[in-house]
């Protein structure tokens, strides 16, 4: 069956607030698509409209050639007839179900044989590893346990889509680790198309084909997560991506290939561009060295901070202020002079006014 | 992203598309429950109301022959002018008017000096016995409220009224005073009595939500203890204060059985008993002119408190989590205070229960002497010389009568508003934000201000005749168990409300995702996950339904009589004895009832009250 799903100009309002504002996507069948954006965003609502909890309020959506919402027909499948899995944030699960119980609910409406149900409890729970789990109440299990059954349960019924809402954000660190994992493998061996919401740039750069990133109710970018990480379409989605954070230098072009940031000049590759602009730069794509090199700059290491695998090294030159990151452990000490210089093609330029990539 | 251009339909293609957005609306569930629930709440609340108001502008049969060019049915300010002016007026409206008043506030006064008093006993210091005491504080209140005016008459009654005189009199043999024997100091003891359970339970509630740092903070600056209870204290319980004082004051103004026993028999008529008179006498309209005062007032009570709280409110939540609470050292005054709590206990609940119960063994009342106790009252047959001739209550197959009424209407209403209450709480919680969640909130919330006796009036106005679907209901059983719903609309709601809150959405959610459809949800999600709110919820319901008076007491006839109503019938033709007996049994169900409440988690009358 064709899972493509397309939404066309959804739009959702509560109230005032605008939840979504025309948001057009066209997802491929097998793709791990990420919402991904600061709360208030609209990622929770998109996701509930596309499972058919939420009425919009204009825009149609398309499961394969089935229509499943449209405002302007009338249409809305219930969430039933849309054969999509959700996992909730907090779970879910029913408290007073047993965990096969909790598995089996979808089944007996849809009048499995006790057997074929059987079958279906046992391969779930083997699928999350949860293997002898049957006879559990969730009260009786922890978080990340109670989360495996709320996959186990989706996967039993075998819906031809994943939805997920923030399944890992109640998760302490480390398990939210195993989980990230054990939800793309799910993915690899179902190849289910999968939405997945979340506000955790780490999660959603780890374990997506796509990533659309959100911010007020409209889709700012919509690309592989490298495209996303590497080229962000505005100043937004550069500053909301990436640990630390891109270095964002004002400036203003002055020769075909030079920003004047003030004090220094930088050099960039060549854009048709003119203006006042901003640069923007990931720590790690810093060139750093404790001896003059020719080209660069000079700063001083106003605060070094080692973490093992790398070290984030905050630099300053007057008012402009860089965040640098390198490997392993810094030598380099407090307030020491360093030497800073860029390459060109890891700069990406921005138009100061409307915040948006300058592409060459 | 930019927007797609959609190419722009037809008139009737957006018609169609119109109309199937709002089926689809319509069939939502908690928008079909909730209009259902309006339609439900409108003939049981608006209607009424509206009805009450009417018969107090239109000519009534009885003034047909009574004043000249009346006219049944057409439009009149005759009662209103009559109820409101001359001597009538004051006779009737304003001098009860000003009773009820007086009662309501004594009471509120006293009850929450009593209430809150033990509230900081128990929840704020080292007094010994504290957990015993807490659960004596709740009994006065689940008691009929009218236990305390009959113990009263038991011990202090006289003999200006006729009749035989008090224990008071029997032992030393000199009448009490008339102020002591009846009218408002007496009442607003009783009622207060009963009632301060409200101030005790939202008071200690909010002394228990306070991090006593907050008290320790000032003492370490070197506050002085009375000012921390002034300054730091009280402004925190303030709210629960004023809770209080709304739940007390309506209650008290509309309370019927105390002034009815304590103030009718020197006609020290309050708003409630002249309701009463006037219906007997069959002014109706005259009556509903009294019963639309009487809501009036409530009205202007609650909303005026709910101003003062609104702007509190903040103060709730403070040190919700993790506190720490010390208890206040009472020092050399430990022994003293409990030994006087205890008292205080006893005096409310143990003295006036063995009053009654010695009582009910006298043959001929006022007599207090051994060879004056019988059995006659309880299993006596009947004797044209003792009680009228009435046989002993447990032999009178019309008390096991009224008896079964009791609790049938105590069953149904309880069933009726557990099951009103999960669906409300349903339509409430999933509706919220919308307008329509609103309304039927508020129609809920609405015989909150309306005061038991007036609800009662209100009912007869409204089934007197048919009316729509609904066959006159006057003087039939399934009338009061109406009445009662509607009465206990506001605590379903709430409690219903409370429950589907702690269900959560997407546990519902998960369900329709899953393929089931409303009903499949209700029976296997909904319904078992509300379960214990239901069961709590139901227990309480009865008790407070099982010693209801004030609500049914215009509503009962001889076939509907119930235990509550019974106990008056005795009262008014003089059988003090017998009307003991039906309080004591009556107490017998309602503690019995109480017991069973403790024994399932979470559903204590504490819980129940604090939820309102």
């Amino acid at each position: 069956m064709d899972t493509t799903i397309r939404i066309i100009n959804l739009t959702k309002k509560f109230g005032k607030v605008v939840a979504l504002d025309h948001v057009s996507l066209v997802i491929e069948p097998g793709t791990f698509l990420t919402l991904l954006g600061p709360s208030g965003c609209g990622k929770t609502t998109l996701l509930r409209c596309v499972a058919g909890l939420e009425d919009p309020d204009g825009g149609e959506i398309f499961i394969g050639d089935k229509l499943i919402f449209s405002f302007d027909k009338g249409i809305s499948l219930p969430p039933s007839q849309r054969e999509l899995g959700l996992v909730f944030q907090n779970y879910a699960l029913w408290p007073h179900m047993k965990v096969d119980k909790n598995i089996t609910f979808a089944l007996e409406i849809q009048k499995m044989s006790k057997d074929e149900m059987k079958k279906r409890v046992k391969e779930s729970l083997k699928e999350v590893q949860m293997e002898g789990y049957e006879d559990r109440y969730p009260r009786e299990m922890s978080g990340g346990q109670q989360q495996r059954i709320a996959l186990a349960r989706m996967l039993a019924y075998r819906p031809k889509i994943f939805l997920m809402d923030e399944p890992l954000s109640n998760l302490d660190a480390r398990l939210r680790m195993d989980m990230r994992s054990e939800i793309k493998r799910l993915h690899h061996i179902a190849g289910a198309t999968t939405i997945y919401v979340t506000h955790d740039q780490v999660e959603a750069l780890t374990m997506s084909t796509n990533i659309a990133v959100m911010k007020e109710g409209v889709v700012q970018q919509f690309d592989p997560p490298d495209q996303v990480y590497h080229y962000p379409a505005n100043l937004f989605v550069a500053d909301f991506i990436g640990n630390p954070k891109v270095n964002l230098l004002e400036g203003e072009i002055d020769a075909q290939d030079l920003v004047d940031l003030g004090h220094i000049n930088i050099k960039v590759n060549t854009y048709n561009a003119s203006g006042k602009v901003v640069v923007g730069v990931r720590p790690e794509d810093i060139i750093v060295s404790t001896t003059p090199i020719p080209g660069a700059h000079e700063f001083a290491a106003y605060s070094v901070l080692p973490s093992g695998a790398d070290s984030t090294i905050i630099a300053r030159q007057k008012d402009i202020e860089l965040t640098i990151r390198v490997m392993g452990i810094s030598k380099i000490k407090m307030d020491e002079k360093i030497w800073v210089a860029f390459d060109p093609s890891t700069l990406n330029l921005y138009h100061k006014d409307s915040g948006n990539l300058i592409t060459s | 992203m930019t927007a797609l251009e959609v190419p722009r339909n037809s008139l009737s293609q957006r018609l169609t598309a119109g109309s199937r957005r709002f089926f689809r609306w319509l069939t939502r569930p908690q928008v079909v429950l909730s209009l259902l629930l309006i339609v439900i709440m409108f003939y049981m609340v608006i209607i009424p109301l509206y009805k009450l108001v009417q018969t107090t502008v239109t000519w009534q049969l009885v003034d047909v022959s009574r004043v000249e060019g009346a006219e049944e049915g057409e439009l009149t300010l005759y009662h209103w002018t009559r109820m409101m002016t001359g001597i009538f007026g004051k006779i009737y409206t304003f001098t009860p008017l000003q009773h009820s008043l007086t009662v309501a506030t004594g009471t509120v006064f006293l009850a929450m000096f009593i209430g809150g008093a033990l509230a900081w006993l128990v929840v704020r210091t080292d007094m010994p016995g504290r957990k015993l005491i807490n659960q004596l504080a709740v009994l006065p209140y689940i008691m009929p409220s009218w236990t305390l005016a009959q113990a009263w008459l038991v011990l202090f009654k006289n003999r200006t009224q006729g009749g035989s005189p008090g224990l008071f009199e029997f032992i030393l043999g000199q009448s009490p005073p008339d102020w002591l024997s009846y009218g408002p100091v007496p009442i607003i003891i009783c009622v207060a009595l009963h009632y301060y359970t409200f101030f005790f339970l939202f008071v200690s509630a909010a002394l228990m939500s306070i991090d006593s740092n907050l008290e320790e903070a000032g003492e370490l600056m070197g506050a002085k203890r009375w000012r921390i209870l002034r300054k730091i204290t009280l402004p925190l319980v303030l709210p629960a204060l004023l809770s209080g004082f709304i739940m007390t004051f309506s209650k008290a103004l509309g309370t019927f059985g105390t002034p009815n026993i304590l103030g009718s028999p020197v006609r020290y008529y309050v708003l409630s008993t002249m309701m009463r008179g006037s219906l007997a006498a069959g002014d109706k309209a005259d009556a509903f002119v009294l019963g639309i005062v009487l809501i009036l007032f409530s009205i202007v009570t609650i909303s005026l408190n709910q101003k003062l709280i609104g702007t509190r409110r903040s103060y709730e939540t403070i040190g919700g989590r993790g506190f720490v609470a010390t208890p206040s050292k009472l020092r050399d005054w430990k022994k003293a205070i409990f030994v006087i709590v205890v008292i205080f206990q006893l005096a409310i609940v143990v003295i006036p229960i063995a009053l009654l119960t010695y009582n009910t063994f006298l043959l001929r009342s006022g007599d207090f002497s051994f060879d004056n106790l019988t059995l006659q009252n309880w299993i006596g047959e009947a004797n044209p010389d003792y009680n009228d001739g009435q046989p002993g209550v447990l032999l009178n197959p019309r008390i096991w009568k009224t008896a079964w009424n009791s609790i049938r209407l105590a069953l149904l209403t309880a069933l009726f508003s557990g099951l009103l209450g999960v669906l409300l709480g349903y339509s409430i919680v999933k509706g919220r934000g919308t307008r329509l969640s609103k309304l039927v909130e508020q129609m809920a919330y609405l015989p909150y201000v309306i005061p038991g006796i007036a609800l009662g009036a209100v009912y007869i106005a409204m089934f007197s005749k048919p009316l729509g679907p609904i066959p006159s209901l006057y003087g039939t059983f399934a009338l009061l168990v109406l009445v009662s719903i509607a009465d206990k609309l506001p605590y379903s709601s709430r409690s219903g409300v409370s429950a589907m809150m702690q269900v959560g959405h997407e546990l519902e959610e998960a369900a329709q995702i899953a393929g089931a459809n409303v009903w499949q949800r209700f029976r296997r999600i909904i319904f078992p996950l509300t379960t214990a709110g239901f069961v709590s919820g139901f227990l309480l319901t009865f008790i407070t339904v099982m010693r209801e008076l004030s609500l049914i007491i215009l509503l009962v006839n001889r076939d509907t009589q119930v235990l509550a109503s019974q106990t008056m019938w005795y009262v008014e033709n003089n059988l003090d004895q017998m009307a003991n007996i039906v309080i004591l049994i009556l107490i017998f169900i309602t503690v019995t009832g109480n017991l069973i409440i403790g024994r399932f988690r979470g559903g204590s009358l504490q819980k129940g009250l604090g939820s309102r």
